[in-house]
């Protein structure tokens, strides 16, 4: 194998700054004793992450958020794995336009999918509610659960289910004892990617969000957009840590770079 | 004289010698294989004289030239990748031009050099297809024209073959060595097919655990392996503990078990020894005739030939008779086997792979 | 055989329902709300007309800001490709231990919500701002450089949060390379530029088009970076609509706005990618 030179070792040490700097910004300004944002901090304090015990709103938009999480990713994946094995499964007609169709939610621009869920919820009567808010995130989410199971899915040799039938195991069998835990990899994946997308999600949000079921992201712009005060940073810090330890999580059962490049589909 | 000279050439990774004190020369002209199985060192060697690998200690000289501080790229060397390595986004006459265009030829002399070798390939006709429009056989012509056209001193071939099915690489053999011959370039083949460096080869280098066990033409290796891994891993091979009682300038007396053996004339001491027999050296005879006499415990028709495993006082022995139409033995027939003494090959005790 | 030709379907139901109710149906209301009128006292009124286009069509403030929009997402796009490109290339070349290490550098951010990233640029930039304290303090400067609510800023933002999918897709292209074809390059004479620029970047260019795809309809479409870096100042097409939303209310006028983003970058992609069927084609299938 071929390594790398003085140049690519130099660049690859900016570009890593430059990737970690905001980051560490963030963290760094979290830590501040003082009632405004510096970096860096003149001192250590806590002050900042003990404001977060005050203010309520941000734990209750973090804990929406979490339940949102969970639930849109949950459903997600429930809905994608047997789309997967259909598309997954072999030829027929319409696969194509159906695959595209549910990888759609990526090309349209998310402030497009924003005010036509605002518009669709309104006109339900649903704007606002938790409900809504799930089956929004739902149709997000789902390209990205679908790419990583359907990755397992055509990974998967299609004579090991045979193999299984011609031993006499009948449809439901086959699904339960080979096919789920033979693509369990990539379901784990999908949901754990579909989670961390929706936990994130602020564009479409923003527009089917009442004061009731904001989310985090939600939360923390709104205040960025009007105040900016050390509070947002150490929110941030707490939200980076959580991001951090569930990605050490995944790639140790993973790999990131599984998890997001998608096993050469595409 | 040499124009490849390798001397005590060793490749450590850490704790393991993949490559230890090797030394070969090869001569101008010739085509030369490195034997042996997966893991001998046979890859790490080729890819030290390649450029791709730096060798712990030793020498690699090419016309003299100590290469030792040259790059890869300035080495001038023509290798054929077990990949091929072809350059996918461009076409054949692309490919096989690149050489020539990082050598600054003029794009006159460049087409008529590339023209030439595609016709010494039989790729004339293909010249502006992409690799991946091509079969494989095709590939590894694509690939064989684009490291003869620099018309190097050294042409590296790894496992060229092996990505061929067994017709294609029959066929590809015959060819390898036509184009070898007809482009009079220096060879260097690495190989774990015995069959493909017998064919090929004016001479042959057997590895074993990143050692040169034995340097000879296919025929002497065949015929007089010097080693009981060698005789095993070139051909099939019938090995024989025995002990050889007299040793001396006359015929060898062998004794394995209470059976005794007449060797050939061999000038080893007396002692624990390895006898190998080549199944196609033994007949079916006589009662009366044979040297022993055993059971047919399995019989396999190859088409072109019969092989028979025989259970006998010397252990199961294989024999491999040519179809000519005549009646063989059945399983469980009881058989005589004979054989001539000079074609035991009285072997170092141990060294049966 | 029906039973079978059903199969795929009846397993794709559930999905295939949702996306009725949930994204063909909203989609198509956004699309017939475009056509609506408002009135500013009535609020929305249910009829059917090209108003707003003209509004939009024949209003050079629009212009500026659908404008401003995609030269943002260009020169993103632009950027992303020069550094990620040459960063995949280095990432595959990578020590094993370094090379688990930076993708962690790469693709974590992504994982992390665009709002804090944005924020962590909101306090690098600022006037009062990290990079021009520092500028300051080694008297560099005397004056703060303006780099919050410009598009330079929101451009510098937006390939942070780009790049990491330039990188995937290059990366994802160069795995698929066979690693000989270098070692061939080099033995034939190329020097290590060389082999990168006719050998690594000619096989990385499907990765690299692709990439360059994503980046674009997502910076083109992004919020969250021009909605804190640019603020009211500079606005971009996302930031219009939400205004239009959620303080004009004039949403007829906010669903033309965003039927024309849609449309312009799904006709910007359908181009692209005939473009690069037709010129890859013969190499990679």
């Amino acid at each position: 194998m071929i390594r790398n030179g003085a140049f690519a070792k130099l660049f690859s040490l900016v570009f890593a700054v430059f990737m970690l700097a905001p980051l560490v910004v963030v963290m760094g300004v979290a830590f501040t004793p003082e009632g405004f944002l510096e970096f860096p901090p003149s001192g250590i304090s806590l002050r900042w992450f003990e404001a977060i015990l005050d203010n309520p709103d941000f734990i209750d938009a973090a804990i929406v958020s979490l339940q949102l999480g969970v639930a849109s990713a949950t459903i997600a994946t429930v809905i994608c794995v047997p789309a997967a094995l259909a598309i997954g499964g072999g030829r027929f007609a319409g696969r194509d336009a159906l695959q595209a169709l549910f990888l759609s939610p990526l090309t349209v621009p998310t402030v497009v999918l924003g005010i036509a869920f605002l518009r669709f919820l309104s006109m339900m009567g649903l704007n606002g509610t938790f409900g809504g808010l799930v089956f929004c995130h739902v149709v997000i989410i789902v390209p990205f659960v679908l790419r990583l199971v359907l990755a397992s899915v055509t990974g998967l040799d299609p004579s090991i289910a045979r193999a299984a039938t011609s031993l006499g195991a009948g449809g439901w069998t086959v699904f339960w004892r080979i096919t789920l835990p033979a693509i369990v990899p990539g379901v784990v994946g999908g949901w754990v990617l579909a989670f961390i997308t929706s936990f994130d999600e602020l564009t479409v949000t923003v527009f089917i969000v009442n004061p009731a079921t904001t989310t985090l992201p939600v939360k923390l712009f709104s205040h960025i957009t009007q105040t900016t005060d050390p509070l947002v940073a150490s929110v941030s810090t707490v939200a980076i840590l959580f991001t951090v330890a569930l990605m050490l999580i995944v790639d140790r059962l993973y790999g990131l770079d599984r998890l997001l490049i998608g096993e050469g589909t595409r | 004289m040499a124009i490849l000279e390798l001397r005590d050439l060793t490749k450590r990774f850490g704790e393991t010698i993949a490559v230890d004190r090797f030394t070969l020369s090869v001569e101008k002209g010739e085509f030369v294989s490195l034997l042996g199985p997966s893991g001998c060192g046979k890859t790490t060697t080729l890819q030290m004289v390649a450029g791709f690998e730096t060798p712990t200690s030793g020498s690699i000289a090419l016309n003299g030239r100590d290469l030792s501080k040259v790059p890869a790229r300035a080495r001038g060397l023509g290798i054929v990748f077990q990949t091929y390595a072809l350059f996918p986004h461009m076409t054949v006459e692309e490919n096989v031009g690149f050489g020539l265009e990082m050598r600054k030829v003029p794009a006159d002399e460049r087409k008529r050099r590339i023209a030439e070798t595609l016709d010494l390939v039989h790729l004339s006709h293909l010249s502006a297809r992409y690799p991946r429009q091509m079969s494989g056989g095709q590939r590894q012509r694509v690939a064989l024209a684009r490291a003869l056209v620099i018309e190097p001193e050294l042409l590296l071939l790894d496992e060229p073959l092996s990505n061929l099915d067994a017709k294609l690489r029959e066929e590809m053999q015959l060819e390898l060595r036509r184009i070898q011959q007809e482009a009079g370039v220096t060879t260097l083949l690495v190989t774990h097919d015995q069959s493909e460096a017998m064919a090929l080869s004016d001479r042959i280098a057997v590895m074993q655990g990143g050692r040169l066990i034995q340097e000879a033409t296919p025929f002497e290796a065949y015929d007089r392996p010097t080693n009981g891994f060698v005789s095993s891993f070139l051909g099939k091979s019938n090995a024989i503990d025995a002990h050889l009682e007299a040793g001396g300038p006359g015929a060898a007396q062998l004794r394995c078990g209470d059976i005794r053996l007449d060797g050939p004339v061999s000038s080893q001491g007396p002692g624990a020894v390895l006898v190998s027999l080549r199944p196609e050296r033994i007949e079916f005879c006589g009662e009366g005739e044979g040297i022993v006499s055993g059971t047919v415990v399995e019989r396999v028709f190859l088409g072109d030939q019969w092989l028979f495993k025989v259970k006998t006082g010397l252990g199961e022995l294989l024999v491999v008779r040519r179809n000519s139409g005549r009646r063989e033995p059945d399983l469980g027939e009881a058989v005589h086997l004979s054989w001539q003494a000079e074609h035991l090959r009285i072997l170092e005790a141990g060294s049966a792979a | 055989m029906t039973g079978d030709r059903a199969r795929p379907w009846l397993l794709s139901a559930p999905a295939l329902l949702l996306f009725a109710v949930m994204l063909v149906t909203p989609l198509v209301m956004t699309a017939i709300l475009s056509f609506n009128s408002f009135d500013f006292y009535g609020g929305i009124q249910p009829t059917f007309g090209f108003s707003n286009y003209a509004d939009v069509l024949g209003d050079s403030y629009f212009y500026e800001i659908f404008g401003r929009t995609f030269l943002i997402a260009l020169v993103t796009t632009v950027i992303c490709a020069l550094i990620g490109t040459p960063q995949a290339y280095f990432l595959l070349r990578m020590h094993p231990f370094w090379r688990s290490l930076m993708i962690l550098v790469v693709l974590g951010p992504l994982l992390i919500s665009v709002v804090v990233r944005t924020l962590g640029w909101a306090i690098l930039l600022g006037n009062n701002g990290v990079i021009n304290e520092a500028l300051r303090n080694i008297g560099l400067i005397e004056r703060p450089l303006k780099m919050m609510y410009t598009s330079g800023g929101i451009v510098l933002a937006l390939v942070h949060v780009m790049v990491p999918f330039m990188i995937l897709a290059v990366w994802a292209a160069l795995q698929r390379q066979d690693p000989a074809t270098e070692k061939a390059a080099e033995s034939l004479g190329a020097k290590p530029f060389t082999v990168f620029r006719r050998i690594v970047l000619p096989q990385a260019m499907p990765g690299i088009l692709s990439g360059s795809l994503i980046v674009f309809s997502l910076s083109a479409s992004a919020f969250a970076t021009p909605a804190i870096l640019g603020g009211r100042r500079v606005k971009v097409v996302s930031t219009t609509v939400y205004d239009e939303f959620l303080n004009t209310l004039n949403w007829p006028l906010g669903a033309a706005i965003a039927v024309i983003l849609l449309v312009s970058v799904l006709a910007i992609m359908v181009a692209w990618n005939r473009l690069v069927e037709k010129r890859f084609a013969a190499v990679f299938q």
